[in-house]
């Protein structure tokens, strides 16, 4: 057995806060964080793996007066799996998403969960926290929505259940209100031998995405296509569903043309963003690409 | 040296690595001595505009505030330019007129850091906006904003009139010219430790900052303080890179000095990464309008560069630094004409300053690029080319005609190599076969061949070695580590004069109470000068240790001589020789040493080279781009840096590893970007794209060696070769990729799109 160190711990000097001042709640219980949040309305935010919020808040970008810590509410972290759905707690660590054998069975989330930033910032980051951050480029919201997943919504007076579809109202912004709580997600299990992919083109290893695909395909007998679904991340003020594209899909089995329409079927109604790192054009062309691939992927290891 | 048993020339492990690793190096932010109060500044949002009024008073009455100051509290005098007019300088305080967005317009100073950044908050700033101008050429245009409208021109330094005549018929007689247009783009130094200062008053004030050279930053503080030289120490300790931007002293640094002895009390400024990536110096900056002219089988005949240098609001080094693209516009090549004018201007930016290269990786930037465009005109081989016009060894050492003295170069050696390491006609081949097969991911291959000037100007460094009755011996050195490894170089150059154990000597540095003079680490001159001194210093103590021991052992002088295992004596008598330990303790003892003995048992010196060396190599760089999407992937980079005799490859190669990243950086990844405001659209690492080591290859990085006669050690610098060879080899090649579409040239750096630009528009709708 390995001994400790008998060390005394590290005596680290005190350091200043960088944020704005705020009131420091750390909550053992999910009521009692959604009694705070109750209390505090659009003055409280809670805190999960902080690894968006803190830099805004170091940043003086955002402020608030109340901070609620959810990092020592245990019943809010965890993965089940049963009756065909993951069920993944708001609080559960992106890494252990990485790396949980009931997660597998939702092959998308492996596949997109290693973007999301470096390892560091996944061993913190929550899965909630990434979903209710709804930044537009986030990997986990565009899951969330390809896969049609269910989403628990918590506050004082109960707890809601909603679909993806309704989730995200804009860029950072869901329909969880002030005194609410994203608490659980779940993603449905597909058949088995349905084939998924991820690809988004970054600038750096763990960047927000310039424009990236998350996709699931299911294939009958005939290698036809039966499922389709098609979400699109950066290339929008939410992640979007390319729908005119699975219908496309369904029912063929596509050739590598076919494809490459396909893919520029995804993106045709889109009008992407423009910022410093890509422009509008160069999103949706290479968005068109991008689709092309991931499908191409997706139905390479679909049927096996 | 370099006997048989030398110690030179092996890769020993840096033995500053254990205490930074384990966090035990302390750096100035670590210090917190008691009543140390702290500085935040309020800086411009503004990139040019009038201040109108600066409201200070919530601001003053704030929990724990010591002072706010704005310039009408706080009187500075401007700090000038290099070779910049008077009118250019700047005030620490902004008077009236902020020209930057991270100009200071007040400074606030409170119990803790917290309070101050609130306090900050607090200050309210009226503007009254000017028109902005943020790059060079529009601001040399007539009609253009002003940054000083009493000078009448945003002229910083013009070069022309240094000597640097334009020759109308420089291209006559040309069989083939070309011509290009290159942007060497704006870069943010980014040192991992952004900047500050801790300022302890007292009869001496000391200063701990983290700086290239604390000399340097004394200097210029003193007379600021009134005091002399000797009644201000500066302290170097632990620093996390400089890369040319951590020279000299900064305003803030003034500021912070003077409220510090105001106070009479420590106060301390650091800098956050926001804070750093606007106040910090930027490098590079360079618009270059360039004409090559060569015969139609590939020998050149002229080459001519017009610079643009962008200065930044205000005028410091970076004005300045055309002078070194000038002084190595002549790269490798026996060109018989060659010119390059330049014209430094001010815009509403950071001001500009040296960063890695420094001037000298513009030159081979626009060298490389447009010897690639007149291979690619000529049809012929780029390693062809370049062969064809180097400077052959026989000629050195040689004269240029812009000025630098070459001291040695083997220019073929290294291309070769590389082409070696390379497998260059193999990449050539699977390079064809893409283009055939119409790949999505088509290969390129870039080729650059470089030459630089390390210790530049600066010849001359302090170095002394004592040792001491037990044995152990100290090293002081005028030159400023600051991540190079000096503790380990330069006490493996005592180790191996004086065979002392490495671990019985230590290396004094990077404090000037007990550094008497230095020039700082900057330059690549450390090893060259600073080390070379610690090399004489060390024969000097060797010398002086015979004549000791010739005087205990009763022998000639002429027969004493180090025995291995580190003792003096007799040749041919290891019996009776004397440890060092009984050498130094004999020299303090007035009844054991001769009587004309002076001093203990050590020398120092300074010692001066003379002139600049010339390290040179070549690189080779591979790429893979996707057609689709445009996205740039180096998949191997094959460096042969020549800087001489090599003391200790481990650090060689740190410094190629290192250097090639941030010349990678630079075609691959990093800008600075201004929208027109003048607004910094890059000021943090997330829109700045500093890659990290998940972005690259490992590099394949070797040496020749071309030692160099203007030092004992043969040693040329280092510190910059990576950066200068990388950059033209990568986008090199990342144009090669694209050369079958007709692309002939991009600017950096790759982003995706920028790839995907230039496919698009070449390839036929």
């Amino acid at each position: 057995m390995r001994k400790r160190s008998a060390k005394p711990p590290l005596a680290l000097p005190c350091r200043p806060v960088k944020p704005a001042p705020f009131e420091y709640h750390a909550p053992a219980t999910t009521a009692d964080a959604l009694a705070v949040l109750a209390e505090h309305g659009d003055e409280a935010k809670p805190l999960a793996g902080g690894q968006s919020l803190v830099p805004m808040l170091a940043l003086r970008l955002t402020r608030f007066g109340h901070l609620v810590d959810l990092n020592r509410v245990p019943e809010l972290a965890g993965i089940e799996r049963h009756n065909g759905t993951v069920t993944v707690g708001t609080m559960t660590r992106q890494a252990d998403l990485e790396r949980s054998p009931d997660a597998a069975a939702v092959p998308l989330l492996g596949l997109a969960t290693p973007l999301i930033g470096h390892f560091q910032i996944r061993n913190r980051g929550t899965v909630g926290g990434s979903i209710a951050h709804a930044d537009p480029a986030g990997e986990l919201p565009a899951v969330v929505l390809t896969l049609d997943a269910q989403l628990d919504i918590a506050s004082a007076s109960g707890t809601r259940t909603v679909s993806a579809s309704e989730f995200f109202e804009g860029t950072w912004t869901t329909v969880v209100g002030d005194d609410e709580l994203l608490t659980a997600v779940h993603f449905p299990v597909w058949a088995d031998g349905a084939g998924f992919a991820v690809d988004e083109v970054a600038r750096r290893l763990g960047d927000f995405a310039l424009v990236g695909v998350v996709c699931g395909v299911e294939l009958d007998g005939s290698s036809k296509v039966t499922r389709a679904a098609i979400g699109l991340l950066g290339m929008g003020g939410t992640p979007l569903r390319a729908a005119a594209a699975e219908q496309a899909l369904v029912g063929t089995a596509p050739t590598d043309d076919e494809l490459t329409e396909i893919g520029r079927l995804a993106v045709a109604d889109l009008d992407p963003p423009a910022d410093i790192h890509a422009s509008t054009e160069y999103r949706s062309s290479v968005g068109a690409h991008v689709v092309k691939r991931a499908l191409r992927t997706a139905l390479e290891r679909a049927g096996g | 040296m370099a006997t048989s048993g030398s110690i030179l020339g092996n890769p020993v492990r840096r033995v500053e690595d254990p205490r930074i690793l384990a966090g035990e190096a302390k750096y100035f932010d670590d210090l917190e001595p008691t009543g140390c109060a702290h500085v935040v500044f309020v800086r411009s949002t503004m990139a040019h505009a009038k201040i109108t009024g600066v409201d200070i008073g919530e601001a003053a009455s704030m929990p724990g505030v010591l002072a706010v100051h704005t310039k009408d509290t706080l009187a500075l005098e401007p700090v000038a330019g290099m070779m910049a007019p008077p009118a250019f300088s700047r005030p620490p305080l902004a008077d009236g007129v902020v020209r930057f967005v991270g100009d200071i317009i007040a400074v606030v100073v409170a119990e803790t850091r917290a309070q101050a950044v609130d306090a900050a908050e607090m200050v309210v700033v009226d503007y009254d906006p000017l028109p902005v101008v943020v790059d060079a050429e529009a601001a040399l245009k007539d009609g253009a904003p002003l940054l000083f409208p009493d000078h009448g021109s945003n002229v910083a330094v013009d070069f022309v009139t240094m000597g640097a005549t334009a020759d109308p018929t420089i291209l006559d007689g040309a069989e083939v010219v070309v011509s290009g247009r290159f942007v060497n783009q704006r870069l943010a130094p980014v040192p991992m430790e952004p900047n500050g200062i801790l300022v302890e008053p007292g009869d001496t004030v000391t200063i701990t900052v983290p700086t290239q050279g604390p000399h340097g930053v004394r200097d210029p503080l003193a007379p600021v303080l009134g005091l002399e030289p000797d009644k201000v120490r500066v302290i170097a300790p632990a620093v996390g890179g400089g890369f040319g931007a951590k020279t000299g002293a900064y305003v803030e640094h003034i500021v912070a000095a003077v409220l510090a002895q105001q106070l009479g009390r420590p106060v301390k400024w650091t800098e956050t990464r926001s804070e750093n990536m606007v106040s910090m110096v930027h490098g590079r900056g360079q618009i270059q309008d360039v004409d090559l002219a060569l015969t139609k089988d590939g020998m050149f005949q002229a080459v001519r560069c017009k610079v643009t240098q962008d200065a930044g609001a205000y005028s410091q080094i970076g004005a300045f630094l055309p002078f070194l693209t000038r002084t190595m516009a002549h790269g490798v090549y026996e060109f018989p004409k060659v010119e390059l004018t330049a014209i430094s201007a001010v815009t509403n930016t950071t001001p500009t300053g040296a960063y890695r290269g420094a001037g000298r990786p513009e030159a081979a930037a626009f060298l490389e690029r447009i010897i690639d465009m007149a291979a690619d005109e000529i049809g012929m081989d780029p390693i062809e080319i370049r062969k064809k016009n180097f400077i052959p060894p026989d000629k050195f050492p040689y004269s240029t005609t812009t000025f630098a003295n070459y001291d040695v170069g083997e220019y073929a050696k290294s291309l070769d190599e590389a082409v070696r390491v390379a497998g260059y006609d193999q990449l050539r081949a699977d390079q064809k076969a893409r283009r055939e097969s119409g790949d999505v991911k088509q290969l390129g291959i870039g080729v650059a061949a470089y030459v630089e000037i390390t210790s530049g100007g600066m010849f001359q460094e302090f170095g002394s070695v004592e040792v001491k009755p037990d044995g152990s011996a100290v090293a002081t050195v005028g030159t400023s580590a600051h991540g190079q490894g000096h503790e380990t170089t330069f006490t493996m150059i005592v180790s191996d004069l004086l065979g002392i154990p490495m671990d019985k000597i230590t290396l004094v540095q990077s404090d000037t109470a007990v550094v008497p003079r230095g020039s700082g680490t900057m330059g690549s001159r450390s090893l060259q000068i600073g080390g070379s001194a610690i090399y004489r210093a060390s024969e000097g103590v060797l010398e002086k240790a015979k004549v000791l021991a010739a005087h205990l052992l009763e022998a000639n002088v002429d027969d004493i001589v180090l025995h291995d295992g580190g003792k003096v004596g007799v040749a041919g008598v290891p019996a009776s020789a004397l440890t060092w330990g009984e050498l130094a303790e004999a020299a303090e003892d007035a009844s054991r040493r001769p009587d004309d003995w002076e001093g203990k048992l050590a020398a120092e010196l300074d010692f001066n080279q003379g002139e600049a060396t010339f390290p040179f190599g070549a690189h080779i760089a591979v790429v893979e781009v996707d057609m689709e999407t445009g996205r740039v992937e180096l998949i191997r980079h094959v460096a042969v840096d020549d800087c001489g005799k090599v003391l200790n490859p481990l650090i060689v190669q740190g410094q190629q590893h290192g250097g090639i990243a941030q010349g990678v950086a630079q075609a691959m990844y990093e800008g600075v970007v201004y929208d027109e405001d003048g607004n910094p659209l890059t000021a943090n690492l997330m829109d700045y794209a500093m890659p990290s080591a998940a972005e690259f290859p490992s590099f394949e990085a070797s040496n020749t060696e071309t030692p160099t006669p203007l030092n004992p050690l043969g040693a040329k610098g280092i510190g910059e070769s990576g950066t200068i060879g990388s950059t033209p080899a990568v986008q090199n090649a990342v144009v090669d990729a694209l050369s079958h579409l007709g692309v002939r040239h991009l600017d950096m750096p790759f982003t995706s799109e920028r790839v995907w630009r230039a496919i698009r528009d070449a390839t036929p709708a």
